[in-house]
């Protein structure tokens, strides 16, 4: 129940900036200013935001099939908040650390199409229901090469609990129980004879320790866009098309539930991003000869630095790649439906397939 | 033939220049336009930064000679009645009671001779032609470079120039009703004196 509360907590804050951030980059982006009135440069606008959407009226259209309509926003925000139970947030921290941690995530969030379609459907509005049909579509086939994209990880790392993965990628593996003697080389290759176990930093993160995970890397992002319907994949809210999309007859608390679930998908996609290919909760640094650069920036496992350090690092991460979601927003234009399409079927997964088999290779070489 | 704009290399240089291009905007966002005016020689050379003017806070400054709100000095005004006869759009309101005694004169020498209990304009309907300032005679009424005076209530548009209170205004017009009788009573007499004379 803490743990709920806590994580519920913590993401709200991360929405709010993230919300926030995303005015401000935009705007900057396109040499506007955003919001400047609402707090110190206009810091509390998103506050301001979500306090205006709680006090407006639920409208339920008279026409709408009123269970499905009502219930669609919790079982969206359901289902990606549940994604958030099994990330870890550092060495010692997470919500409900479940050994096939990767398969549930992906299993769960695979929930959200539901809830999508019952939004679009529920509705009894064109547009919602086009933009439900275009973004179930979009999620389902995005799904496979992310799935695959995540599947290299999972081979390389020979694991599917996520707490593991993120020990196996720094220099603090040998203190994960079962993993005392495990070892990291060098870019995975054992024949090279550099040995990277206590060095950890960045030469241990999936993306170092195979490099062949680089792609996957890329194929994940990409695929984990159109996952959250950020543009340049965000046909299912298309505002000049869709009016809003699925979301169109929204308004007051259920509306907020939604924009909420929208950014949470982004957080997550994002963390999950960093915890497999991107070194989780450990430091960028690594331990050079006597300057242990990795242990002082990782704290001592099952104490409060620990936590705090990886909290920094995994947020800093994944802020960092929340940010490079905004920048492709406001810099590519929307793709076309067909385009989309082609990219997921005939690029993205044959491209995955053949770095699946490559991971399984390349797994051969680091025992 | 190898078309040079297609191609994986082709399609990731032109996603990174997309990238690279945003990102320029972003790093030059602690920038920003100052308001000046188009004669300043830095007007067109603010090329990078953020564009957007606080308005309220930060106003581009106005042409010394545009045409916005209406002002009329009422202590150089004559009371003509110029500038009502001229608008096209009759949105100056004048009355006028004459003077029974010298009440001094304008910035420029003319004499006054008039009160004028009311001179309203309307700034609601006024088109901003600038007739009345230029065939003001005194040149009392003109243009200032206020033009933002939106208001919520549409009778607050129009203004009000007249230095009289309603009471002083009353007052100046029996006393000129009054030197009108006086005037009137001293000529009956003169005539029944010529009469009898
Ligand atoms: S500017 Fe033109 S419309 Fe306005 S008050 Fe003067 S004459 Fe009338
Ligand atoms: S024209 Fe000038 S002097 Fe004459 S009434 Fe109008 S403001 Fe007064």
């Amino acid at each position: 129940m803490l743990a709920f509360l806590l994580t519920l907590g913590a993401l709200l804050g991360v929405v709010i900036v993230l919300a926030y951030a995303e005015r401000k980059v935009a705007a900057f982006m396109q040499d506007r200013m955003g919001p400047t009135e609402a707090g110190p440069q206009g810091s509390l606008q998103a506050v301001a935001d979500v306090l205006k959407l709680l006090q407006k009226e639920d409208i339920i259209p008279a026409a709408a099939d009123k269970k499905l309509f009502k219930l669609a926003p919790i079982l969206i925000f359901a289902a990606v908040f549940a994604g958030f139970a099994v990330i870890p947030f550092a060495p010692a921290l997470v919500p409900a650390g479940i050994g096939i941690g990767v398969f549930y995530l992906l299993a769960v969030v695979s929930l959200d199409v539901v809830g999508l379609l019952m939004a679009g459907w529920g509705s009894n509005n064109k547009y919602a229901m086009l933009g439900a049909m275009r973004s179930v579509a979009q999620i389902v086939s995005y799904e496979i090469p992310a799935g695959l994209a995540i599947l290299s990880a999972v081979m390389i790392c020979q694991s599917l609990d996520f707490q593991e993965i993120s020990y196996q990628q720094g220099a603090l593996m040998n203190q994960f129980p079962g993993m005392e003697y495990d070892m990291n080389w060098l870019f995975g290759i054992r024949e090279l004879g550099i040995n990277t176990t206590t060095i950890g930093g960045i030469t241990t993160w999936n993306i170092f320790r195979a490099p062949i995970l680089l792609v996957s890397f890329i194929i994940y992002f990409i695929a984990s866009l159109a996952e959250s319907n950020r543009a340049p994949f965000d046909i299912p809210e298309a505002e000049s098309e869709l009016v809003a999309g699925f979301h169109v007859e929204y308004s007051g608390f259920r509306f907020a539930v939604l924009f909420l679930a929208e950014y949470s998908m982004m957080v997550l996609v994002c963390l999950v991003a960093v915890i497999l290919f991107l070194g989780s909760w450990n430091t960028p640094l690594p331990n050079i000869g006597p300057v242990s650069l990795a242990y002082w920036t990782s704290g001592t496992v099952g104490e409060l630095s620990s936590i705090l350090w990886g909290i920094f690092w995994l947020l800093s991460k994944t802020f960092v790649l929340l940010f490079l979601q905004l920048q492709l927003r406001w810099t590519y234009p929307r793709l076309r439906v067909d385009q989309l399409m082609h990219l997921c079927w005939k690029v993205l997964t044959p491209v995955a397939l053949v770095v699946v088999l490559l991971a399984g290779i390349w797994r051969m070489l680091m025992i | 033939m190898r078309n040079n704009t297609t191609g994986f290399w082709y399609v990731v240089k032109s996603l990174l220049s997309g990238l690279r291009l945003t990102w320029s905007h972003f790093r030059k966002a602690n920038k920003r336009r100052t308001p000046e005016y188009v004669s300043d020689a830095n007007y067109f050379k603010q090329d990078d930064g953020l564009v957007t003017l606080k308005y309220p806070y930060e106003a581009i400054p106005v042409p010394d000679n545009g045409r916005y709100r209406l002002h009329n000095e009422i202590d150089d005004c004559i009371v003509c009645d110029l500038c009502a006869k001229i608008c096209p759009v009759n949105c100056i309101t004048i009355d006028s009671v004459k003077a029974t005694e010298d009440i001094g004169t304008t910035s420029d020498g003319t004499k006054k001779r008039l009160y004028a209990p009311t001179f309203d304009i309307d700034m609601a309907k006024c088109c901003y032609c600038g007739l009345c300032t230029t065939v003001c005679p005194t040149d009392c009424l003109t243009m200032t470079p206020v033009y933002d005076f939106s208001e919520v209530d549409i009778k607050n548009m129009v203004y009000h120039f007249t230095d009289l209170s309603p009471e002083q205004a009353e007052e100046k017009k029996q006393l000129f009703a009054k030197q009108q009788e006086e005037m009137a009573a001293a000529k009956a007499a003169a005539l029944a004196a010529r009469k009898k004379g």
